[in-house]
């Protein structure tokens, strides 16, 4: 059953989202108390596995949970169904995961 | 039911709404206002004392039929039950048919769909046992029947598929009613269709496509929450899923 695999793999990766979020919002108050600096987010980032797996978890978790939220919309509003609908939220996903790990890449390995 | 208006009694600018499938307008009347009077009356006395073409449906006019909702002031409403001096503004009231049912005239609505879609969501007794069995000993009090029994006292009025937003959005949406009663079924212990039911309300058109914003649960006469049933039913199937038995025949 489609629905239901769409409608627990939603569910799990906003399990996933909520404690990486408040992990960022932590790190993102405690490091701004110096102002904001390049160099020293890239000094964090680069090179860190942790940093590699918070991250590259949260973008690909985002990628499922927008991509299947956008689905109900895009069949609600735009009326899509079928293949179209399908297709269309296959585009969302891989264009949020492409740019997602990209960002990722940049700031951990670039 | 209404009577002859008293001379001295203030009166209600009633505006209604008139037409069929292929659209329609408001018609203004003015009806005097009588004590106790429901939104039923003030529609009866116009069609018995102004304007006899007008189309509407009731029955029981006692809560019971589900037969006479219809929207007043924007808001899906059991008419008999619905006291003028408790929803009216200004003296004005609009009354139109219920939202997103097809019209056939005026405040009749077409209400096949969403029986049919009662159908769609297995909403229908299946038994196990035979006449020649004894009748099934059920404990009120067991936690099962007690979810059963808080989804059972619909009365098939249409009011919560009328105030659900998904409906409107996807049509094909099986909608509050079907799920509930779909709900209250899974949770009959004499009921030996699980199986079928949970597959059917698993669909692109069933429980997952709830979005919870329980417009539902707000405008149900008899207070029933059909968002909790729902809710319900999603996590039933994703059980039934996880453990494999969503795909299987029937037990």
């Amino acid at each position: 059953m489609l629905e239901t695999r769409l409608y627990l793999a939603q569910r799990l990766s906003a399990a996933i989202i909520a404690p990486l979020v408040m992990i960022h919002l932590g790190v993102m108050i405690y490091a701004i108390q110096g102002g904001l600096d390049t160099e020293e987010i890239l000094a964090r980032t680069s090179g860190s596995l942790l940093w590699a797996l918070n991250y590259g978890l949260f973008a690909i978790a985002v990628a499922i949970h927008a991509a299947i939220g956008l689905r109900n919309i895009l069949r609600e509003w735009l009326k899509l169904r079928g293949v179209l609908l399908n297709l269309a939220s296959l585009l969302v996903f891989a264009g949020l995961l492409v740019t997602g790990l990209r960002a990722v890449y940049a700031v951990i390995v670039a | 039911m209404t009577s002859t208006p008293t001379s001295n009694s203030d009166t209600i600018q009633v505006s209604v709404w008139r037409g069929g499938a292929e659209g329609g307008r408001f018609q203004q009347f003015e009806v005097p206002q009588q004590p106790s009077q429901t939104i039923l009356d003030v529609v009866t006395w116009i069609q018995r004392q102004l304007d006899a073409s007008l189309s509407y449906r009731f029955a029981c006019r006692v809560g019971m039929c589900g037969s006479c909702a219809m929207m007043v002031n924007g808001v899906p409403r059991w008419t008999c039950r619905t006291h003028v001096n408790k929803v009216m503004r200004d003296n004005r009231l609009t009354i139109e048919p219920l939202r997103n049912l097809p019209v056939i005239k005026d405040l009749a609505c077409d209400m096949s769909e969403f029986f049919e879609k009662w159908r769609h969501a297995e909403g229908h007794f299946r038994g196990g046992s035979t006449r020649e069995q004894t009748v099934a000993a059920l404990s009120p009090n067991s936690p099962q029947r007690r979810v059963a029994d808080a989804a059972t006292e619909c009365i098939n009025c249409a009011i919560c598929y009328a105030s659900c937003d998904v409906v409107s959005w996807n049509p094909d949406y099986l909608g509050p009613a079907a799920l509930n009663r779909a709900w209250s079924l899974q949770n009959d212990e004499r009921d030996v269709a699980g199986g079928a039911r949970l597959r059917a309300v698993a669909g692109d058109a069933g429980c997952h496509q709830c979005h919870s914003m329980q417009g539902c649960a707000t405008y149900c006469p008899n207070e029933l929450n059909p968002t909790a049933s729902i809710a319900g039913l999603k996590r039933m199937v994703t059980r039934a899923w996880i453990d494999g038995s969503l795909g299987k025949d029937d037990a």
